[in-house]
């Protein structure tokens, strides 16, 4: 049994930085080979990458449902995936963002406000009996505050889930699946 | 000026398969797709009309088998592209090279549950290789040629271009695309064809160095065109080989160190070979289920050579000792060259002598049997196609449907030549067997094209035998009628305590004779085996129309050997008859 964290991540998981093709449906094929194939995801955070044409999806993935292997090498078979970087976390950035709005009397305002001071969490807006904060940082922060939110009664919770780059100079090991040959090959 | 140069999109389509070197499409017009019917009463392409969309999948599929050429299939939308999902499913199985094209609503509609509108794309993601909806006429020449280059190269596939009628409509420049360009298009797909040289060293010293060996070809030898190199790996080294469902006819049957099929039904010495095998050299399989039984128990000794050019087959099932990914045909014929080294090197292999004997004594032991049929009792299957098999010159095309009919053709046919076996395999459509014999027939018609069926999937998709009369397409169906779904019968009668549920058909309808008549063909029933041999001959002489043969056979008859589902392949189940032998095995 792998240990589960209170925030239901395992710990046995991986980040897959997948550069795409910035196409329609790209994000259906890479999302509909995870269900076929029954890869358990569990966050995806996609944007376009630094080349408008392109889309980078940060994956983290559950290896109790399969080898990492298999997962990369099922995802490369999509016309579409261009690159694939297993990130390690080590040696790689990796941030999410949380929006939470937490149910506080007046009495309890300072206790939270003092919470997110020191988290460096940003209060969005305050209400009679709520308040809206926010936090960016490492994901590993995020199941912290979070889990010190939960003195408090939170009404709503969104988080991104995480995205990731390789940390720069003797950086993550980009183990990137070789595209060599160009041309017609076959 | 320019403007000569301007096409519609439909007439674009059409230059584009015809710049693909299409000569035939299978397919049926509707609302959607019509726009692309008109330019093709102008073109080089002869077009067959099917009587159901699955038909014409399955027709492309069976081209493709026997000619290594994609096949291409063109319907309308919605019902149409629905009914082309399970060829799709099939190719991609398979791995046949295939391009499909559906219409689609024009782009103003779409996703307004406007008439005959599916998802096509959507719900073909999953069985296809690659997809792709075309939004405007520019982009059409280059969606055909990716389509075609992504079906054809690395592992083979089937992909679907999916056309709005608008897209077929609007004028667009004509413009071919270059092998550059459509590279450019593509950076995300570079498949690999040349296997690793240090692995292939690697590999050479393993196949020198095992007792054991045991070549197990697949499907992937034939996509690769790779038999002769196939044939010359074997007669360097001596080594015996097993040919899987897929890769039937890859290495001739008559070869005195071919074992024939292994696996759930495959020969005893096949699956047993490998099951005791020190080394599998496996070439362009991929261990299937049917193949290993079960995982954890399969070939425990051996050590794993594994050839594919699909990286993500590696390891999928079974970890090799030595992958090896890159075309089936350059990797062979570089084993063939690194085996030679070692040997003139002066690398003395390992005496293969004695098991070499023992799998031949599994052969002498356990051959292919089945009972006679009693006097006035129903025909029995596997004779049918003894006979059938003897009256046919090498390079009979055989085509089949799915179920102990499409075993015992398997296993009791002769092989002798690859691309000559149509089935299937890894999808297991009832009803293949007809349209892609049809399509076979159409890729070679230079050959005699046999449809072996059965009477569950005759009646899936016999109509196409209408479409085989009118298009002027002669093929010849030997129907093995047992009035059952005769595997499910089996594995009713032996798993479940011969509690019967829901595989009786019907002894007298249809009638076959007139059905078969009513389409156009030529129709035997044959009910003893003295009327065997005599309609064989006369279906063979019958080269102008189509012929069915109906065989009405004994719905007892079992496929044997057996490794029940599940099970471990040293559980096999022999034939009764060599029930007492069967401490040979152990």
């Amino acid at each position: 049994m792998t240990a589960i964290n209170p925030h239901g991540t395992s710990i046995n998981h991986a980040i897959l930085s997948v550069l795409v093709q910035n196409r329609p449906g790209v994000l259906a094929r890479v999302a509909g080979l995870f269900a076929r194939r029954g890869y358990n995801i569990f966050s995806l955070a996609v944007a376009p990458a630094e080349d408008d044409e392109m889309s980078r999806i940060t994956i983290v993935v559950d290896l109790e449902s399969a080898p990492l292997e298999q997962i990369v090498k099922q995802l490369f078979k999509l016309v579409d995936v261009v690159k694939i970087s297993e990130l390690d976390p080590r040696r790689s950035i990796e941030r999410e963002l949380l929006l939470a709005t937490v149910r506080v009397s007046a009495e309890e305002r300072t206790q939270l406000v003092e919470v997110a001071n020191i988290f460096e969490a940003k209060i969005l807006a305050v209400g009679t009996d709520a308040v809206t904060v926010s936090l960016e940082g490492h994901p590993d922060k995020l199941d912290d505050f979070e889990e010190l939110l939960g003195n408090h009664q939170i009404s709503e919770l969104q988080r991104t889930g995480r995205v990731a780059l390789p940390k720069l100079d003797r950086s993550a090991r980009l183990r990137a699946v070789p595209t060599t040959q160009k041309g017609k090959v076959g | 000026m320019s403007n000569t140069h301007r096409i519609t999109g439909a007439q674009a389509l059409i230059r584009a398969l015809e710049h693909e070197q299409v000569d035939t499409v299978f397919g049926l017009p509707g609302g959607c797709i019509l726009p692309a019917y008109d330019p093709l009463l102008e073109s080089s392409i002869r077009h067959v009309l099917v009587r159901h969309e699955q038909g014409a999948g399955h027709m492309a599929e069976g081209y493709a088998h026997v000619t290594g050429r994609p096949g291409v299939a063109m319907v309308t939308s919605g019902p149409a592209a629905t009914n082309l999902v399970t060829p799709l499913m099939d190719a991609y199985m398979d791995s046949i090279p295939m391009v499909g094209i559906t219409g689609q609503v024009g782009t103003a509609a779409i996703g307004s549950d406007a008439f005959q509108e599916c998802d096509t794309v959507g719900i073909t993601r999953s069985c296809t290789k690659h997809n792709e909806l075309v939004m405007t006429a520019d982009d059409l020449p280059l969606a055909v040629r990716q389509a075609f280059h992504i079906a054809t190269t690395g592992r083979p596939g089937p992909v679907l271009i999916d056309v709005p009628k608008d897209v077929l409509q609007n004028e667009m420049t004509w413009h071919w695309p270059s092998d550059d360009e459509v590279a450019d298009s593509l950076p995300g797909y570079r498949p690999t064809s040349k296997g690793h040289p240090r692995m292939i060293k690697e590999a050479a010293r393993l196949i020198l160095a095992a007792e054991r060996p045991v070549i197990y070809a697949g499907g992937g030898m034939l996509k690769a065109r790779a038999a002769e190199a196939l044939r010359e790996l074997v007669e360097l080294t001596g080594i015996q080989v097993v040919t899987t469902l897929m890769a039937r006819g890859v290495f001739p049957d008559d070869h005195p160190l071919c074992l024939g099929m292994p696996g759930m039904h495959g020969t005893i010495a096949a699956t047993t070979a490998m099951q005791k095998s020190d080394l599998l050299i496996a070439l362009g399989a991929r261990f299937d289920d049917r193949i290993t039984g079960r995982v954890n128990g399969f070939a425990p000794d051996a050590k794993i050579i594994h050839v594919d050019i699909d990286p993500a087959e590696q390891g999928k099932v079974r970890r090799p000792d030595v992958p090896i990914v890159g075309d089936c045909r350059l990797v062979t014929e570089e084993l063939v060259a690194a085996v030679r080294d070692l040997l003139e090197g002066g690398t003395a292999p390992a005496d293969i002598s004695a098991w070499k004997s023992r799998v031949s004594g599994w052969q002498e032991i356990f051959p292919l049997t089945y009972d006679d049929a009693e006097a006035g009792a129903a025909l029995k299957p596997q004779y049918c196609l003894e006979k059938l098999r003897d009256s046919s010159p090498a390079g009979t095309i055989v085509a089949s449907g799915v179920g102990q009919h499409q075993m015992w053709a398997s296993l009791h046919w002769n092989f002798t030549e690859p691309y000559t076996w149509v089935n299937s395999g890894g999808l297991g459509t009832m009803g293949f067997a007809i349209p892609a014999a049809i399509g076979a027939k159409v890729g070679r018609p230079d050959k005699t094209v046999w449809a072996v069926d059965g009477d569950g999937c005759f009646q899936m998709t016999a109509q196409e035998l209408v479409t085989a009369s009118v298009e002027r397409i002669p093929v010849k169906v030997a129907l093995l009628n047992n009035s059952y779904l005769g595997m499910v019968r089996q594995w009713q009668e032996m798993f479940y305590d011969e509690r019967y549920s829901e595989v009786y058909l019907s002894t007298e309808t249809p009638d076959y004779v007139k059905w078969a008549e009513s389409m156009g063909c030529v129709a035997i029933r044959v009910e003893s085996p003295e009327e065997v041999q005599p309609a064989i001959d006369k279906a063979n002489s019958i080269n102008d129309r189509s012929v069915v043969v109906e065989f009405r056979t004994d719905s007892n008859e079992k496929v044997f050997p057996m490794v029940p589902a599940g099970a471990s392949n040293d559980d096999v189940i022999v034939h009764p008859s060599q029930q007492e032998h069967r401490h040979h095995l152990t």
